[in-house]
C-alpha cells in the first residue's frame, strides 16, 4: 500500500540509535506489526525523551543523527514505526539493513547532509515543527511558527522506485 | 582493473540491474530462524503467494528462542514448523536437531565459497568466512528471497582488512575482530564488504575465520570475506568429496573467486597484530573497546559463552583450557551454550562439558538465548555480562544490563576471577 510522508516531526538528537532501542527484541515473539504498537522505542533514553510522551504519539517523522537503526536486521524496527504512522524518517545516515527495510516497506528514510540537518534541529529550538515531503522533486519543508526552512535530497533511483511501487514485493512481483 | 571477490560473486549471480548501481542476485540460500520468517510466511499467505522458489536452497531452523518458552514462542515455532513441511523444505532443524543458525548452517556443508545466502539476520555476514557474498536482511528480502529466489543490493565496495603478523598466545579471532570494529567504528564500514586478509587469516581455522566474519555488522559491514583456501577445502571435504577429483581440484576451482591483484578497494587498512592483547568492550556500543588489562577489576554479575561468535568447538575448548580444575568465583553465575548438538556432543566426547560442570557452569542446549535476552539468562537492571556474544547494545540481554563483549578466554578467566580477568595473568 502506498504510503503518506510528512507531518509533524520529533528530535532525537544522538548518533547510533539502534534497533534494540527502537524495539526491544522481547517483543519479536509478536507476529502481527500492529502488536508493536505500544513499545515504540521503548528503550531509549534520551534527555527530554520520553516513549510515552505526547511528542512522540503526534509524531509522523523521526528526524536523528548519523547511523540510524544500526544493529539487528529486525523489520520489527520499521514496522513500529510504520504501526504508529511514521513513515520518514531524516537522519544524516543509517544502518544498510534499516534503510534498506524502510524502503522495501515503501517508507522513506531521507539523507541529509551534517550541514542541513543541523538547520533543521535549529528549527526544533523554536517549537513544534511540521515536515512536507515532495518525494517527485526530491525537495521538503520545514516550517515552525513563522521560520520556514526549505531542503533538497538525494534519493536512489532504485529506493524511490520502491517507494513508489509500494514497496519491495510489489516491486518484485510486478519484474521477477 | 581486476575485481574483488565480491565483485565476482555479483557478476556471477546477477539477474538484472533495473537501475544503474543496484545489482538484484540470484540466491543459492536463503535461510530462516523462528524470529524474522514467520511474519514473511503470514505476508504470503495473505497475499495468496504462498510459494517457494526452490526447496532445496531454503533451510529453516529453530533457534533462537527453543525450547518454545511460551505460547507466543510456541506459536512462532509452529509457523515455521508448518510451512516447512508444506512446502517439504527437508532441511529444517527443530527442538534436538536444532542449533544457533550460524553455526549449524556451516556445519552441514550448506555455505560453499561463490555462494550467494541472505537471512534475516543480520550476523549471517557469518558465512563470509567460506568466501561467499552472505547479508542479512529484514523480513521484506526475506519474503522475496523465498519467493522469487532474488535480492537487490547496492553496487558491493570492500575494504581490505591486511591482518599481518601473527596471533600471540591467548589473543584470538575475537580480539583481532573488537580491535578491528574500534578502528572503524560501528558505522566505518556501512554499504561495504570487509575483505579479511593476510598471513593471521591464512593461519585461521574456520572457526576462527567465522568469528571474525560474524561482527563486520558490528562496523556496519554488509558482509565479512575470507579468500577460500585449502582450510575452506579441508572443512567442507566430507559435503563436496564426490564433486572434485581431489582437495587440489577443489582449491584450484575454488580459486576463481580470489580478488585479482590489481582489484580496486575503498579502503585498504593494515595491522599488525603480533602485539595485539585480549580486547574488551566498555559502554554500549561495539567500538568501545579496549585492552583487557584497562578494563581488569570490572566487576561482572554473570558470564556468557557461546552464540553464532563464539559458540563453537574450538571455542569452548579455549575456555575449558582454563577453566580445567578451577572453579568459578562465588559472585558470579555462569552460562554455556554448545552452538549445536554435533558441537555439543563432541564437547561431550572430549570432556569438554564435563570441566565446564565441574567448574560451576549451568550448559544449555544450543540456541541464541542469553544474546539478545529473548529466552534464558537475561539481566536484571543494573547487572553486567561478560559475553562472548556479539552486541553490548543498552539492555541488550535484559533492560538495564550491560554487555562486555570478549573471547572465551577471557570470559573464562572472568568467570574465575568474578571480575574481568586476563587469562595470561591466573
Amino acid at each position: 500500500m502506498k504510503k503518506s510522508f510528512g507531518g509533524p516531526a520529533i528530535f532525537l538528537d544522538r548518533s547510533d540509535i539502534n534497533t534494540d532501542e527502537i524495539i526491544p527484541a522481547k517483543y519479536l515473539t509478536e507476529v502481527t506489526k500492529e502488536a508493536l504498537q505500544p513499545y515504540c522505542l521503548e528503550d531509549l533514553k534520551l534527555e527530554g525523551f520520553d516513549p510515552k510522551g505526547k511528542k512522540l504519539h503526534k509524531a509522523k517523522v523521526v528526524v536523528s543523527r548519523q547511523n540510524f537503526g544500526c544493529g539487528s536486521s529486525r523489520e520489527h524496527a520499521p514496522w513500529v514505526f510504520e504501526v504508529n504512522d511514521i513513515h520518514t524518517i531524516i537522519a544524516e545516515s543509517y544502518a544498510r539493513i534499516f534503510r534498506q527495510n524502510m524502503f522495501n516497506g515503501g517508507m522513506l528514510a531521507i539523507e541529509l547532509p551534517k550541514a542541513d540537518l543541523d538547520r533543521l534541529f535549529a528549527l526544533d529550538a523554536e517549537g513544534n515543527v511540521e515536515i512536507a515531503v515532495d518525494l517527485e522533486g526530491q525537495k521538503m519543508k520545514a516550517r515552525t511558527g513563522g521560520k520556514e526552512e526549505s531542503f533538497s535530497f538525494e534519493i536512489s533511483p532504485f529506493d524511490k522506485a520502491l517507494v513508489q511501487a509500494g514497496g519491495w514485493v510489489e516491486f518484485a512481483d510486478a519484474r521477477y | 582493473m581486476g575485481k574483488t571477490i565480491a565483485e565476482k560473486i555479483f557478476d556471477a549471480h546477477l539477474r538484472d540491474e533495473p537501475f544503474a548501481g543496484t545489482k538484484v542476485l540470484d540466491l543459492d540460500r536463503v535461510l530462516c530462524h523462528e524470529i524474522t520468517t514467520p511474519v514473511a510466511i503470514a505476508d504470503l499467505v495473505w497475499r495468496d503467494k504462498d510459494r517457494v522458489f526452490d526447496n532445496t536452497r531454503i533451510k529453516a531452523v529453530i533457534d533462537h528462542v527453543t525450547p518454545s518458552k511460551d505460547s507466543k514462542t510456541a506459536t512462532q515455532a509452529k509457523i515455521l514448523r508448518d510451512w516447512a513441511r508444506r512446502h517439504e523444505i527437508k532441511d529444517f532443524f527443530d527442538v534436538g536437531r536444532n542449533g544457533v543458525c550460524h553455526a549449524i548452517f556451516p556445519e552441514k556443508g550448506y555455505i560453499r565459497p561463490g555462494f550467494t545466502a541472505i537471512m534475516g539476520d543480520s550476523h549471517t555476514c557469518t558465512h563470509g568466512a567460506f568466501g561467499a557474498f552472505a547479508a542479512g536482511v529484514g523480513t521484506t528480502d526475506l519474503e522475496v528471497g523465498i519467493l522469487k529466489g532474488v535480492c537487490a543490493f547496492r553496487e558491493p565496495k570492500t575494504i581490505r582488512v591486511n591482518l599481518a603478523g601473527s596471533l600471540p598466545a591467548g589473543v584470538y579471532a575475537k580480539d583481532v575482530i573488537l580491535f578491528v570494529i574500534g578502528q572503524l567504528g560501528v558505522n566505518g564500514a556501512t554499504d561495504r564488504v570487509i575483505e579479511f586478509r593476510g598471513p593471521v587469516v591464512e593461519a585461521m581455522s574456520m572457526e576462527a575465520r567465522m568469528t571474525l566474519c560474524n561482527m563486520a555488522i558490528e562496523a556496519g559491514g554488509t558482509c565479512g570475506i575470507c579468500l577460500p583456501d585449502m582450510v575452506t577445502v579441508d572443512y567442507l571435504w566430507p559435503f563436496i568429496e564426490s564433486e572434485y577429483a581431489d582437495k587440489e581440484a577443489a582449491l584450484a576451482d575454488f580459486r576463481k573467486w580470489h580478488s585479482d591483484e590489481d582489484a580496486a578497494y575503498d579502503r585498504v587498512l593494515d595491522f599488525d597484530v603480533s602485539k595485539l592483547d585480549p580486547q574488551v568492550t566498555y559502554g554500549f556500543k561495539p567500538d568501545c573497546v579496549k585492552p583487557v588489562a584497562e578494563m581488569a577489576g570490572t566487576p561482572v554479575d554473570q558470564i556468557y559463552i557461546g552464540t553464532c561468535t563464539n559458540g563453537r568447538l574450538e571455542d569452548l575448548r579455549q575456555a575449558a583450557e582454563v577453566l580445567k580444575g578451577r572453579k568459578i568465583a562465588d559472585t558470579v553465575r555462569g552460562i554455556v551454550s554448545p552452538a549445536t548438538p554435533k558441537i555439543f556432543n563432541d564437547a561431550l566426547a572430549e570432556g569438554i562439558i564435563q570441566i565446564f560442570m565441574d567448574a560451576g557452569f549451568c550448559v544449555t542446549n544450543p540456541t541464541c538465548g542469553a544474546c539478545l535476552g529473548m529466552s534464558n539468562g537475561v539481566l536484571a537492571e543494573g547487572e553486567a555480562c561478560a559475553s562472548t556474544s556479539n552486541r553490548n547494545f543498552n539492555g541488550r540481554m535484559g533492560k538495564g544490563g550491560m554487555v562486555h563483549l570478549m573471547s572465551p578466554t577471557t570470559a573464562a578467566a572472568t568467570a574465575i576471577q568474578g571480575v574481568i580477568a586476563d587469562a595470561r595473568s591466573l
